[in-house]
């Protein structure tokens, strides 16, 4: 495959960037969308320009290093997939293909496609967490009994990577289908009853800070989000909240 | 709970609550409205009733004023803020490939709701406080009208195929605004999991019933008068 990839470039988060248009040829379609990235890369390294910068650790899908605005859509046009996990079969050769860092006012961008994404650590610190010494006190599972239906629910949730798609996605930077699923995979479990009502507060009141939008349940970081995190997680999170605010 | 409504959730939980009281009152209004098409005299009767009791001239008009004031005006806030989170825009955004446009664009769907809103208080609600407020004549009556004149002025304001024209295109906007907007609200209030396809349904079926039956009753009086 031949393409023309539009990308955009900046130097550091205090330079202004723009699209540069680059040619990639004999692009083989059972390649992932990164191996296509380090395919152009290699030929810039060749021609002595700068590479693009992008995250990626994994490539497997797990550690929600991988970001890229695809064709205007956050991990690309495949769905249930990270960008690592794109192959370019999900393209024709002679496409043009768009890739855009993610887009938020949290996210400030650092270089090229490198997004700088710790409003979500800030976030998980506020409150996405138990005060419980597990090291070395490990109880017997059995010992707390967990209806089947709530702990496939909490696992559903905890499935988030805290890529940020989202945020993305969103048309209002909304980072509440992360913050919902962080709430969630405690609120469904005994052991975070304890902090319930301090968590969906703390992290609430964190995402404010870090000035996310408003969610206003387009449900597009629902279909855009490479683990398929529901949109129930934003209604369960808006109950806890009125729930520790009464 | 002071600070729940100036978190990003109590906002929205707030424009939810406004949003169903102004539901509430769209079903209200189309049921009395409806009447004109079966039944001039009870249509004249229900709207002396509404235009001069009490309870819903100074207890439930001012909350509704202030329900549609509020929702536009924090929807205003809303947007302003959801703008701000976003400095730079994408060179290429396919928001269609995941939501629909309507969901999108609840901001402007409701400025042409707005501006419906204007025209239909200059059509109907100042000439109403005027008559009422400042003349002083709760009659409900009027020269050269027998009996009560509120079908008399009904059929008169659509007479002007530019006003329907208006009106029309105003509660099809409305539609795409209750569209989204039923089941969001909804969503916002952490209601959703609940009965949630049965909710969509019903949500689907008001947002069409609803502006199709004040869409009906436009056109029925500026045909048949």
């Amino acid at each position: 495959m031949n393409l023309t990839l539009k990308i955009w470039r900046q130097k550091d988060s205090s330079k202004k960037g723009q699209m540069v248009d680059y040619k990639v040829t004999e692009i083989s379609e059972h390649m992932s969308f990164l191996e296509m990235m380090d395919v152009l890369n290699e030929q810039l390294v060749n021609s002595g320009e700068e590479p693009v910068a992008f995250d990626h650790d994994c490539r497997e899908g797990i550690c929600g290093m991988c970001s890229m605005y695809i064709n205007g859509e956050a991990h690309g046009p495949d769905r249930g997939v990270t960008t690592c996990q794109l192959h370019m079969r999900m393209f024709k050769d002679g496409d043009t293909i768009t890739i855009e860092p993610f887009r938020s006012a949290a996210f400030p961008v650092i270089k090229d496609l490198v997004v700088d994404r710790s409003a979500f650590d800030r976030i998980q610190h506020a409150g996405g967490y138990i005060s419980v010494n597990t090291s070395g006190n490990t109880q017997d599972a059995n010992s707390i009994p967990i209806a089947k239906d709530a702990a496939d629910t909490a696992m559903d949730a905890a499935t988030c990577i805290g890529c940020g798609a989202c945020v993305a996605t969103c048309k209002n930077s909304s980072a509440m289908l992360f913050v919902g699923a962080k709430v969630s995979q405690y609120a469904l479990l005994p052991q975070g009853q304890v902090e319930a009502a301090d968590r969906v507060r703390n992290m609430v009141a964190q995402m404010d800070l870090e000035g996310f939008g408003n969610c206003t349940n387009t449900g597009a970081c629902e279909v855009e989000c490479p683990k398929g995190i529901s949109l129930e997680n934003i209604a369960r999170m808006n109950r806890e909240l009125m729930k520790a605010s009464v | 709970m002071g600070g729940f409504f100036k978190s990003s959730i109590g906002r929205k939980v707030a424009m939810a609550l406004s949003a169903f009281f102004l539901m509430f009152f769209l079903l209200q209004h189309l049921s009395i409205n409806i009447l004109s098409v079966f039944s001039p005299d009870t249509f004249n009767e229900v709207s002396h009733f509404m235009g001069t009791n009490p309870v819903v001239q100074f207890a439930l008009q001012p909350v509704l004023i202030f329900a549609v004031v509020f929702h536009f005006v924090m929807g205003f806030i809303l947007e302003l803020r959801n703008s701000k989170a976003r400095k730079v825009s994408y060179a290429k955004n396919n928001g269609a490939a995941n939501s629909t446009w309507f969901s999108r664009n609840m901001i402007l769907s409701g400025i042409t709701i707005l501006a419906f809103i204007v025209l239909h208080f200059i059509d109907f609600w100042f000439p109403e406080i005027n008559t009422k407020f400042i003349q002083g004549d709760w009659s409900g009556t009027m020269e050269g009208v027998e009996g009560f004149r509120y079908y008399e002025e009904l059929v008169h304001k659509f007479v002007s195929p530019l006003r329907v024209g208006a009106y029309v295109i105003a509660f099809v906007f409305l539609g795409l605004h209750l569209a989204h907007g039923f089941a969001s609200a909804f969503q916002s209030v952490g209601a959703s999991t609940i009965r949630k396809k049965q909710l969509q349904t019903f949500g689907k079926a008001y947002a069409i019933i609803v502006p199709a039956g004040f869409i009906f009753i436009a056109l029925y009086h500026h045909l048949n008068h």
